[in-house]
């Protein structure tokens, strides 16, 4: 694996993981408890789509070949997409849709913090810019956590429930492999398995906060990250994504 | 036409209105980051506020329509996302305009300091998020009203 190839999977990981979870944020839109969880919602979706044409139009850039953000967006199938499976499962309820935006933006503040040092200044800048929207991200989703775990009795029997169902999602955050690797080396991007302790610590935090327990497993789901084997739910969810270039193909507003 | 200075040109930039709030100019937002001829071409550079919002491609579209609603001809717009945008960047004249117009403009307490309408200090956090990427949602407890908040980041 050459430096550029290795750098296209980074790319295509981050932005992939923006995408995905963009998409899946705003299938919310105009469905959510309050009008005011509603427009969070689609801000947050907002950001994360906004961030993904920063990191797929950098993708291309470095494969070369003239592909634009859109065309990396619309035009791949699901084993060429590069998020960690998290992203990709299914909204479930209100509280589990903010349970796994509270796993994810942990990381990602965690992740951006360290890329704004990265050795590659278009990678430095992009984060700098992420990492203030994400800030708000977090203050959201934690918050919301805390308040639906220590909440009512309903509540916090759901929270449970969306925790124990996504951490097995979780590990695939922190695994590392040959891209990691040769991102280390070029100084571009950390090994992600040097977050897992600070990610560890906020999440004990919060969790006592939110009076849930984590789950003692250690098995972690893997596979979307690679593209080795994503999830059932990513191929469904592309095909409302992608629809509209896929039966149209070069449709332009 | 003789080539307007870059003073001049950001005098212009000053009357073009921010698509969402337009009681302030692109240039009391700070988006507009520079201003220079290179050659025949006049090179506008611009900070987009959020990533994804979706003014960022209309406010390049305005700045580049009254440019040459002034005769300039050879324009090109160019996107700079580094250093990121602050709210640091608001002029104090745009932080004026904003309250006026019933948005508390932004502080780095992390709220605003008085509601914009009745300039009670009893006000409290609605929603971290607004009705546009750069706005929160506050509400005032002596007026009872709602107001928007310009985030500080």
């Amino acid at each position: 694996m050459t430096r550029d190839d290795a750098f296209l999977q980074f790319l295509l990981r981050m932005g992939d993981n923006t995408l995905v979870l963009g998409h899946r944020v705003s299938e919310w839109c105009g469905h959510a408890p309050v009008l005011e969880e509603d427009i969070a919602l689609a801000n947050t979706a907002l950001d994360l789509i906004g961030q993904t044409q920063m990191w797929l139009a950098l993708a291309g850039e470095v494969q070369g070949d003239g592909k634009s953000a859109d065309d990396l967006a619309f035009l791949r199938d699901a084993w060429d997409f590069r998020n960690a499976l998290l992203v990709e499962v299914p909204n479930g309820d209100f509280g589990r849709t903010l349970m796994r935006q509270f796993l994810f933006d942990s990381w990602h503040k965690l992740m951006l913090e360290r890329l704004k040092g990265s050795s590659d200044e278009r990678v430095a800048a992009i984060a700098e810019k992420a990492v203030k929207e994400v800030t708000y991200h977090v203050e959201r989703s934690r918050d919301t956590v805390i308040g639906l775990g220590d909440g009512t009795e309903e509540s916090h029997a759901r929270m449970q429930e969306a925790l124990d169902y996504l951490w097995p999602y979780v590990g695939e955050l922190f695994a590392s492999d040959a891209v990691d690797a040769e991102m280390v080396a070029a100084g571009i991007a950390p090994d992600p398995a040097s977050l897992r302790a600070d990610y560890d610590a906020i999440l004990t935090e919060v969790m006592a906060e939110a009076t849930l327990s984590i789950p003692k497993s250690g098995f972690a789901h893997k596979g979307g990250r690679d593209g080795r084997m994503h999830t059932e739910h990513l191929g469904h969810l592309l095909t409302s994504m992608q629809w509209l270039q896929r039966a149209y193909p070069g449709a332009r507003w | 036409m003789a080539q307007p200075s870059e003073q001049q040109v950001w005098d212009w930039l000053d009357t073009v209105p921010d698509p969402e709030i337009p009681v302030i100019s692109v240039v009391d937002l700070g988006i507009v980051r520079d201003v220079a001829w290179e050659g025949e071409t006049l090179t506008v550079t611009v900070t987009p506020t959020y990533s994804g919002c979706p003014a960022t491609a209309i406010i390049s579209m305005d700045i580049e329509t009254a440019l040459r609603n002034r005769g300039v001809r050879d324009i090109r717009v160019k996107t700079q996302i580094s250093p990121a945008w602050t709210t640091d960047w608001l002029s104090d004249k745009g932080k004026v305009k904003l309250e006026e117009y019933g948005i508390a403009p932004p502080r780095p307490a992390g709220g605003p300091e008085r509601c914009p309408r009745c300039g009670s200090k009893a006000v409290e956090k609605v929603s971290q998020f607004g009705s546009t990427p750069c706005k929160a949602h506050w509400r005032c407890t002596d007026c009872l009203e709602p107001f928007d908040y310009f985030k500080c980041i």
